[in-house]
């Protein structure tokens, strides 16, 4: 029997395959290339070990060139990795032993790979040694993280400094600490420790009551729905501000006398900003939180937590008055506060935050290099304008006047966050950027349990502006 | 030193060529007639050796083993002789699908010798042997005409083996069913693929009423149930899908076609709700990241060996294809791409379509309604299985565990295959007989016109 000659349903098949197999080869090729490193992390990977055991892992330098990290092979070819700086780095750089942290988990991909050229590999190979792995670039600042490392002294808390204009982290420290270098050896000690709280980074995943730094979102707000009308605004403060059985009182018991808004915020008076959030619109606040990143992710590529403040439309007045204070259940990452006073200081554009620079070969050629970007417009230019000029009273006028009449000038909000009962101590906040005019840093510091502010957490701040403009 | 060079340049050449064959395997389609396309044949097969050569330059550098350099000697050998010796015996026949074929199992031989040495020879002599019974099958098929009528005899014999399997088949891993004779497993289920396509083939091409269409589809979906219950539902799902294509080229009918689909889905909805294994497969290509340990393991093992061999692979030896559990059989797709680089495993799965395309284009010429249908399920058999095993390899469909035809291990695979390459081939004799007759049958009429 003789078939037609044509047969479309044959060029059917043969179409659709190809359509088919097409979209296959596609999908296989980009899923392959773009989960590449997450896969390589992953520690089910036999290829993360493979690597490890053709590569010596890579060294970690700071923006200067000096090392944070590095690897060193003995004659019988052991390897150490060596942290020069010991303790001052030990939760931005993190360690690599007994899982990864820091740096050294986020850079992992790089550092255990080699790009070098054929020929540095092959002399390699004749030295019976490891390909070298590439080299990661940050963009730590030595000094200033050797700065803040030591202002905190002694006490436990978190500093995180930031350039404004490109988002690079230039400090970030937090205490209490460990040696990188030998946490293998105190292990035991550090992970029987019943808090467990050494090798949390604070800075990041800290979760802080803001106290009076959490002003700064409750005027952004008062301003959002008020505009101008803000300078209407007029305050008898007593010391304390009642609404029915709920009592708010400032800072010790502190009478401030006659404010506006601007004097209420220079001067942190929690009685006004009660008064104030009672007059907020609960559900455009709501809507004012999730812009500025509460409970939602922050664009942080390491560890972090996640900050929490509620509103809504259904929220008790007694909360609301917590809230607009940066007291209750709110909580904050000195990471969080640093993103919102970078971005207020950058005219209302959050860049993203980053820390490496660019990865290079061992002969120095470059492998990948990052660039700044934006990541959104967290508020508008008039709204960073208005709250810079708050901010910048806080010094002149205000509790952070220890900053005032220096060669540059700064601004900020301090905060004494109470955590436990009115009898402990409180923890003292600092968040500002300098210079007011042309804003270049941004500077995060929480000292725990110290006191307010004021007293505790400016000085440290005053400390790192020292030595940013000392250069 | 000089290993080092030698494998890191070799990684390019062997991409580069295996680019190359891949190329000239679609720039055939251009011309027409095989005597136009002698030298891309040539030029084919030089790429072919070239990537040989490299991968074994390859292997040695990163060995140091001299045995791997007589392998390579004996396997060239082989391979030229299989080439050379067809198109001397058939040079009416398709040589783009022989080509395709040594490339298919070069490749194969190479990864699985790199895996392991043994089957890697076990292959090799299986794969040598099959090529041997290969050339005789083309001259029988176009012999024994006869084998077009004898639809129910296959029906009945399929069926026969599939129960026999049912009733008696040890069951290993879930779903793959071996018969150990003479200590050499074999797995029929294999087999039958050929004897269904030509049941379904030889009955389809004389009958194309409605009644013949119902009893012949009631056949299949006894075969795809059997193969079901057996666990095996990459088989159940191929002998399904080439079913449908084949009966929807007989008949020219859409409608058959999509009320096939649309029954295979609400089968594929009731199977999924009736066997748990089903369920488990799905939900491991859905999400095999929360379950790494267990169910997930496989298929992330594959997808870490995919994505870590980069553009160009880490070499023969590189790699780890052995962390992913049956590699050799089911996942070959992964450690190629692993060790020799998604690009050139992009370019197999290229000369899989190749090799398609031309079984496909065989059919669409040929006249005799028979051989058609036979072409047309061949070919989907065959790119059917490279789809399900590729994509369950890679999470673009959940994985069914069928073998990469040629490339992985299994002998019966491996030569049931090579067997339905030389059936076509068989096929091509009939379509250059038809053109030939058609050829004197137009000399006659000039003749008797003459005479006139």
């Amino acid at each position: 029997m003789q078939g037609k000659n044509k047969s479309y349903p044959i060029m059917v098949i043969g179409g659709f395959t190809v359509v088919l197999f097409i979209a296959m080869i596609i999908y296989i090729c980009s899923y392959a290339i773009n989960n590449e490193r997450t896969m390589m992390d992953n520690s089910y990977n036999a290829h993360q070990q493979l690597l490890r055991t053709k590569n010596s892992r890579g060294t970690i330098y700071a923006n200067d060139g000096q090392i944070l990290a590095k690897t060193v092979t003995d004659s019988n070819g052991n390897e150490t990795r060596e942290y020069p700086f010991g303790k001052e780095f030990s939760h931005v750089v993190g360690f690599s032993v007994n899982g990864r942290s820091g740096i050294e988990n986020l850079a992992n991909y790089y550092l255990i790979n080699s790009h070098a050229t054929l020929k540095s590999k092959a002399e390699a190979k004749e030295n019976e040694m490891k390909f070298p792995g590439d080299n990661v670039y940050t963009t730590l600042d030595v000094k200033l993280q050797e700065t803040a490392y030591e202002a905190l002294s002694a006490r436990e808390g978190a500093i995180i400094v930031t350039e404004v204009k490109t988002g690079k982290v230039l400090a970030l420290v937090s205490k209490p600490d460990f040696d990188p270098g030998t946490i293998l050896d105190e292990w035991e000690d550090i992970t029987s420790d019943k808090d467990n709280t050494q090798l949390l980074n604070r800075a990041t995943q800290g979760l802080y009551p803001p106290g009076s730094t959490f002003k700064m979102i409750t005027s952004l707000e008062y301003y959002r729905e008020k505009g101008d009308e803000y300078l209407e605004y007029r305050y008898n403060c007593n010391g304390k501000f009642t609404n029915g059985t709920d009592t708010i009182r400032c800072f010790h018991g502190e009478s401030h006398g006659a404010l506006d808004f601007t004097k209420s915020f220079a001067k942190s008076c929690n009685s006004s900003f009660a008064n104030i959030s009672l007059q907020l619109d609960k559900s455009s606040f709501e809507k004012t939180l999730d812009n500025l990143m509460f409970n939602s992710e922050l664009p942080w590529d390491m560890n972090y937590s996640m900050s929490s403040a509620i509103c809504n439309a259904d929220i008790k007045d007694s909360d609301m008055m917590q809230l607009g204070i940066g007291q209750g259940t709110t909580t904050v990452t000195p990471l969080h506060i640093n993103l919102i006073t970078a971005a207020i200081a950058n005219d209302g554009i959050l860049m993203k935050p980053y820390i490496l620079e660019k990865v290079e070969t061992e002969d120095g050629k470059v492998v990948e290099e990052f660039e700044p970007a934006a990541y959104k417009n967290l508020i508008t230019s008039d709204e960073a304008y208005f709250l810079k000029n708050m901010m910048e009273k806080v010094v002149t006028d205000g509790t952070a006047s220890r900053l005032k009449g220096l060669d540059y000038t700064a601004a900020g909000k301090t905060g004494s966050a109470e955590f436990k009962d009115s009898t402990s101590d409180s923890h003292a906040w600092f968040t500002g950027y300098a210079p007011a005019e042309d804003p270049q840093i941004a500077v995060t510091i929480i000292v725990e349990n110290a006191g307010s502010g004021g007293e505790y957490a400016v000085p440290i701040a005053k400390r790192i502006f020292d030595a940013y403009f000392e250069k | 030193m000089i290993e080092l060079y030698l494998t890191e340049i070799s990684k390019y050449v062997i991409a580069g060529s295996m680019a190359f064959f891949t190329f000239f395997s679609f720039l055939v389609f251009i011309y027409k007639g095989e005597m136009r396309r002698g030298w891309i044949y040539g030029l084919q097969t030089i790429s072919l050796f070239v990537t040989q050569f490299a991968c074994f330059i390859q292997i040695i550098a990163q060995t140091g083993s001299k045995r791997y350099f007589f392998l390579l000697m004996i396997q060239t050998i082989v391979l030229i002789s299989t080439i050379s010796m067809f198109r001397m015996v058939y040079p009416d026949g398709n040589r783009l699908i022989i080509n395709n074929m040594c490339m298919f199992l070069m490749v194969g031989m190479i990864m699985i010798t790199r895996i392991s040495y043994g089957k890697g020879i076990r292959q090799f002599i299986i794969a040598s042997a099959s090529i041997v019974i290969a050339f005789l099958i083309p001259e029988l098929l176009f012999r024994f005409a006869f084998l077009e009528r004898m639809g129910w005899i296959f029906a009945g014999a399929g069926l026969l083996i599939l129960l026999i399997l049912l009733v008696y088949g040890s069951v290993t891993n879930g779903s793959k069913i071996n018969f150990r004779i003479a200590g050499l497993s074999f797995q029929p289920q294999e087999l039958v693929k050929i004897i269904f396509v030509f049941f379904v083939a030889s009955i389809l091409a004389e009958r194309k009423d409605f009644k013949s269409v119902v009893i012949v589809s009631v056949i299949a979906a006894v075969h795809v149930i059997i193969l079901v219950l057996l666990k095996d539902l990459g088989s159940a799902l191929i002998y399904f899908v080439v079913y449908l294509c084949v009966l929807f080229v007989a008949t020219n009918q859409p409608l058959y076609f999509g009320a096939g689909l649309c029954s295979g889905a609400v089968a594929s909805f009731v199977a999924y709700k009736l066997f748990p294994h089903v369920q488990q497969r799905v939900m491991a290509w859905k999400d095999p990241w929360t379950d790494i340990d267990s169910t997930g393991y496989q298929i992330t093992q594959s997808l870490f060996a995919i994505s870590g061999g980069g553009l160009w692979g880490l070499g023969l030896y590189g790699g780890t294809p052995s962390s992913i559990p049956f590699v050799e059989e089911d996942f070959m797709f992964a450690a190629i791409a692993e060790e020799l680089g998604i690009i050139f495993a992009s370019c197999l799965i290229a000369v899989c379509v190749s090799t398609f395309l031309m079984i496909l284009l065989e059919a669409y010429k040929i006249k005799n309604n028979f051989g058609r249908l036979l072409c047309v399920g061949l070919a989907v058999t065959y790119i059917f299985q490279v789809f399900l095993t590729v994509g369950g390899d890679s999470k673009f469909i959940p994985l069914t565990g069928v073998t990469l035809p040629l490339v992985s291990y299994g002998g019966t695979s491996v030569m049931v295959t090579i067997v339905m390459f030389a059936l076509v081939e068989g096929e091509c004799l009939v379509r250059s007989d038809e053109r030939y007759q058609a050829y004197l049958e137009k000399k006659r009429e000039k003749i008797n016109a003459g005479k006139k």
